[in-house]
């Protein structure tokens, strides 16, 4: 690869130090803890991860809502943690966001046409019927009617209104769209209309998206990439057939075992994740895998013949730090190092 | 007209409920003409989309319907005896001692004053004729058997104290308390992470098949009907649209919603380019269309569809309400 890609984000690391109550010391909560990947444009790039796993942060980092604690990410050559103030305002266009609910999203005492031009209004000096021309062509291009520039979102169903939550981010010609559980407020047969939104504007605009989910089946579908995160940190990244074909990691395998199977002659009896997902308050790093899954970590310790030979071909790597994703402790400390080596050869393969 | 189900005598029969709300612009039906049965130890699957009318259809068999929703017409019978007509008091007996509920989101159907235990045990009391000692005991044996580590301790936390799954966990077995027969579970695993998903299917799946626990569960995820259901009911606005064996409904589905609703669903195993969509939305219920209330959206539609409403008619081993079933 020689050409830079659109964003690369390199051990991006987001803190809050939250109060742990009166008359106790203060906790940090490590929501993000070195996560590192590229994105490509034109490419879909998935989060996966359970509630508490830092998708949600990592979203809030890469649209600039806040400002990371430690790392860095290049958007378009630019350094944005390092970036000056006006440098930081031409970017923010190349960044827009859809949120997970278009009930909330859509601010209600607005008419369709006035939210689809304010962020021309704001950040463009077009004139206020280039916007409208511009709003009503938008509108076509996702699928509504040119009758609907005047509604109010009440008047909208739930698809609807994710149409237009995707039409306004779309009017700034975004490189990057950051979509928030797009399709989990919505039911499937909606779902399905919106997936197919996303992909065919994909296709016609070459955007790329940063889509985060915690439904498999969904990612399966959309994505190109795939990054798999536990308590703030990757634990598995990897091209989307790599990683649904052969999932390396302990945690991914038992996130697709618990997905629910559509073929109820295939029902699971598979290992199913027991316990909960932490939150990353207290830095635990070597409870992390065994609490949330015993019966994993005790294969671990029993050293099952997979694992070991996964073992074996860690050791080989020179160091953890230079394979670019921060520890994730199995037993073992390095199991990372391989998965990131695994995705890459099979990519190339 | 309730069909029969395997396993015998059904346990539940739901016969012609419609549930009606009137509103200042005229009566809106929520819940139009829906009949099935459940067997003893069965699992009934109930899936659609928001406002389809699953979630209500329960919340009438319990005898939850909030005013000014209403059963308009049609019977409830649970063990052959109606109790859709019965007196609030007696209701209220039946509801926990026979039916048990887990609604969706267990921080709601928890008091959060009252100590774990204490709304086992005052369930158990409330229900069964049983010591304070007993009932204790049995409350520690019910948390074990959802799968609560250190029941012992856990009984005496409040339910703040608890993780979402574990709640949900506290929830089922708040509603196995007083071994019910039958179990409305409206959306039990939806506002769970897939992992906790899985463990709360696997519980009930077990507790069915150990205690023959008749299940109703609503939900908007085939997925999880698929893993659990041994029938299926899809509803369209208000109505069954497709009843059957919960393989036959999503291997070959009869009905056109049914078709398009699985071709919408993203699956781990089989690969598409593109997802089959159904275009537009289920109809409000003041503008549901005539005849089938799917019409409008139906890729197959022909001119009976649009003028006469089609009731379930049985196809191969399901049945489906499609007039392009009816030569």
């Amino acid at each position: 690869m020689t050409l830079m890609p659109l964003l690369t984000a390199t051990n991006l690391t987001r803190h809050y130090t939250v109060s742990g109550g009166l008359f106790k010391p203060k906790v940090v909560v490590r929501a993000l803890d070195g996560v590192s990947f590229e994105l490509p444009a034109g490419r879909t790039l998935a989060v996966v991860g359970e509630s508490g796993c830092g998708k949600s942060t990592l979203a809030r980092q890469i649209t600039m809502i806040e400002t990371p604690t430690a790392g860095e990410f290049w958007l378009d050559g630019i350094e944005m943690t390092r970036a000056d103030k006006l440098q930081r305002k031409m970017a923010r266009p190349l960044v827009q966001m859809v949120f997970q609910n278009p009930f909330a999203s859509l601010n209600p005492r607005k008419r369709i046409g006035t939210m689809l031009e304010e962020p021309l209004l704001i950040n463009t000096p077009l004139t206020a019927g280039e916007r409208e021309d511009q709003a009503r062509a938008m509108m076509a291009r996702v699928g509504l009617r040119p009758e609907h520039y005047r509604r109010f979102p009440h008047m909208f169903s739930g698809g609807q209104r994710q149409r237009v939550a995707v039409a306004r981010a779309l009017m700034l010609n975004p490189k990057i769209v950051v979509a928030d559980e797009p399709v989990s407020a919505l039911d499937v047969s909606i779902q399905a209309q919106v997936l197919n939104l996303l992909m065919d504007l994909q296709d016609e605009l070459g955007v790329a998206y940063l889509f985060i989910s915690h439904n498999l089946a969904v990612v399966e579908h959309i994505a190109h990439d795939v990054l798999v995160m536990y308590l703030g940190k990757v634990v598995e990244s990897g091209t989307k057939e790599a990683l649904f074909a052969t999932p390396r990691h302990p945690y991914t395998r038992a996130l697709l075992a618990s997905t629910p199977s559509l073929d109820p002659a295939q029902r699971r009896t598979k290992n199913r994740p027991q316990g909960r997902t932490l939150v990353p308050d207290q830095p635990a790093p070597r409870l992390r895998v065994p609490q949330a899954l015993p019966a994993l970590a005790s294969q671990v310790r029993r050293r099952s013949p997979a694992l070991a030979n996964l073992r074996r071909a860690t050791s080989s790597l020179p160091s953890r730090r230079r394979a670019g994703i921060a520890r994730f402790t199995l037993t073992p400390p390095e199991p990372l190092g391989m998965i990131r080596r695994c995705s890459h050869s099979s990519s190339a393969a | 007209m309730a069909q029969t189900t395997p396993g015998g005598a059904p346990l539940l029969e739901v016969r012609n409920l419609k549930v009606e709300f009137p509103t200042r612009r005229g009566t809106l039906v929520a819940v139009d003409d829906v009949s099935f049965a459940i067997a003893p130890g069965e699992v009934l699957g109930v899936v659609g989309e928001s406002g389809a009318g699953k979630s209500l259809t329960g919340a009438a068999i319990i005898g939850l319907l909030e005013p000014p929703g209403r059963i308009a017409a049609g019977q409830v019978l649970l063990e052959g005896a109606r109790i859709d007509n019965l007196p609030p008091e007696a209701m209220r007996k039946i509801r926990g001692r026979k039916i048990g509920a887990i609604f969706q989101d267990p921080l709601t159907s928890l008091n959060p004053l009252y100590s774990v235990g204490r709304q086992l045990i005052e369930t158990m009391q409330t229900h069964l004729d049983i010591s304070a000692g007993a009932a204790k005991q049995r409350a520690i044996e019910l948390l074990q058997s959802t799968g609560i580590q250190a029941a012992q301790q856990r009984i005496e936390h409040y339910p703040h104290q608890f993780s979402g799954g574990m709640r949900q966990r506290v929830v089922i077995a708040l509603a196995l308390a007083a071994e019910p027969k039958l179990i409305i579970a409206d959306e039990p695993t939806t506002a769970l992470d897939v992992s906790i998903q899985a463990q709360i299917i696997a519980l009930l799946k077990k507790l069915c098949r150990e205690h023959r626990t008749a299940v109703m569960l609503v939900t908007h995820d085939m997925g999880v009907i698929a893993e659990t259901a041994d029938r299926v009911a899809v509803m369209y606005a208000g109505r069954i649209v497709e009843i059957g064996p919960v393989a036959d409904v999503i291997h070959r589905p009869e009905h056109p919603y049914t078709v398009g609703l699985m071709g919408s669903i993203p699956s781990l195993v089989t690969e598409t380019e593109r997802l089959a969509q159904i275009d537009g939305a289920m109809p409000r219920l003041n503008a549901i269309p005539a005849g089938c209330a799917f019409n409008p959206r139906c890729t197959r539609v022909f001119e009976r569809c649009r003028s006469e409403r089609p009731n379930l008619i049985p196809v191969n081993t399901t049945q489906a309400a499609c007039w392009l079933h009816a030569r």
